[in-house]
């Protein structure tokens, strides 16, 4: 019981250490627009979803229209070009506000892979949405899939 | 003079003699293993409960390669970087030439069947409560999954922590295989705290801990910081998980957060995983989240 007394006063000790603060960080106007632009195009992405997503699970009742709507949406979002989106020192380590891990800026191949993966999945589901909810739900599970594709390996946690 | 010294070598003897028996390994009772086989195909099961292959299969592994554990992925942490060994069926570099209970051993008590203690980026800390029979069925399934002959890389841990047979004192300080959760009323809730507390070791990430590694258990689930980098891994705790129950399933099944944001990072793994559970075991481990202390 001593021992674990004693490890437990040595954590609090880390602990206090630990929680001196950081110094804060001010972000270049030109790197917070970027982030903002492509925290947005995320944004529209995940309301596109919110009409498929939703039709998926049964929280919204089917519309053939407005599904395809929301797919053909998503799918024009995918096609972006974001290059300008991206600038260098825009990772999670060098400002606040963005969980872009710098692995983005070194791993090209990669983010164009995924980028296409999203491309792919959301075309599919475009041709899918308007064929009924079943069409719809065989799709929902590639354009999740592809999301988490580039969250695994390109996203800090919050 | 004399006296002393031979009192502080006798000392220094019984200090040892302490030392040797509190970080000794500890061995399972193999009756509780002596059942029927393992059945490989409820094994498979387990095996995405467990979780195995999001750590012991290579980290850009998709489909079928998923299930060659060749090991190697790396986890930095506070302590120096744990480099995952190969798991595969391989009598070699891998675990083939293991007996069920060097497997049992190594899992639920973290000990090699060299005697060696293995470090707690290991779930065992989490293993050490799982029923010996599903044990037994997740070995008859591993030995099914394909061999590599990919050597297992060394950890990147360095003095002191790098000294094995200290890992026995911080199984002394820190392992428990208490459930968190004691009252659970009804089999959904029951199922639910095996999934989380003995399979599924989601406490390994969301739960805190102190300086030496230890989990906090009076903040079960209620976030840390990413043992990685920057960042915090969330709180699920009820304080701060507002989702409900059916949020959390969807979650588990499909990726999406009620906002149509998606799984990051090692979330990713695991939701392929829970994603292969059957519907009730999600749903269950979603009543657990809600059923857990709310901790600010």
């Amino acid at each position: 019981m001593k021992f674990k007394g004693f490890a437990a006063a040595l954590t609090a000790a880390t602990v206090m250490l630990g929680g001196i603060a950081t110094a804060e960080s001010h972000v270049d106007p030109a790197i917070a627009g970027a982030i903002k632009a492509r925290q947005a195009t995320m944004q529209l992405y995940a309301f596109s979803l919110g009409t498929l997503g939703g039709m998926a699970k049964g929280a919204i009742d089917y519309d053939a229209d407005a599904a395809s709507a929301a797919a053909n949406n998503l799918a024009a979002l995918t096609k972006l070009n974001q290059m300008a989106m991206w600038p260098q020192g825009s990772d999670s380590e060098s400002v606040d506000g963005s969980r872009a891990l710098p692995a983005i800026w070194t791993d090209f191949a990669g983010v164009s892979e995924k980028a296409k993966a999203a491309a792919d999945a959301a075309d599919a589901m475009a041709m899918a949405a308007g064929n009924g909810l079943d069409a719809l739900r065989g799709a929902i599970g590639g354009v999740g899939a592809s999301c988490g594709g580039c969250h695994k390996a390109y996203r800090a946690p919050e | 003079m004399r006296r002393l010294l031979r009192w502080l070598v006798f000392l220094g003897i019984i200090g040892l003699a302490v030392f040797w028996f509190v970080t000794r390994p500890d061995y399972l009772d193999p009756d509780q293993f002596a059942g029927p086989t393992g059945d490989a195909a409820r094994g498979e099961v387990i095996f995405a409960a467990t979780g195995c292959a999001s750590c012991h299969a290579d980290d850009a592994a998709t489909g079928a390669e998923k299930l060659v554990l060749s090991g190697g992925q790396k986890f930095p942490s506070p302590f120096g970087t744990f480099v995952a060994p190969n798991v595969s069926s391989d009598a070699n570099q891998g675990i083939g030439g293991w007996s069920q209970m060097d497997f049992a051993n190594a899992v639920m008590r973290g000990v090699s069947p060299g005697g060696q203690h293995y470090f707690p980026a290991f779930p065992w800390t989490t293993y050490n409560k799982m029923a010996p029979a599903d044990v037994v069925d997740l070995w008859a399934y591993m030995q099914t999954l394909p061999a590599s002959d990919v050597a297992s890389l060394p950890h990147e841990v360095s003095f002191p922590f790098n000294i094995r047979r200290s890992l026995g004192g911080w199984k002394f300080l820190f392992e428990n295989r208490d459930w968190v959760l004691t009252d659970v009323p009804n089999d959904q809730l029951e199922r639910g705290r095996y999934l989380v507390e003995a399979t599924g070791h989601c406490g390994e990430c969301h739960t805190p801990r102190n300086a030496l590694g230890g989990p906090d258990r009076s903040r079960w689930l209620a976030g840390a910081p990413n043992p990685a980098g920057k960042g915090t891994i969330p709180n699920i705790t009820p304080a701060k998980l507002t989702w409900s129950e059916g949020d959390i399933v969807e979650y588990l099944t499909s990726g999406f957060t009620p906002e149509f944001d998606t799984a990051g990072g090692h979330m990713v793994p695991v939701i392929e995983n829970t994603a292969k559970l059957p519907a009730e075991d999600r749903a269950a481990i979603a009543a657990y989240l809600k059923a857990v202390p709310a901790v600010e």
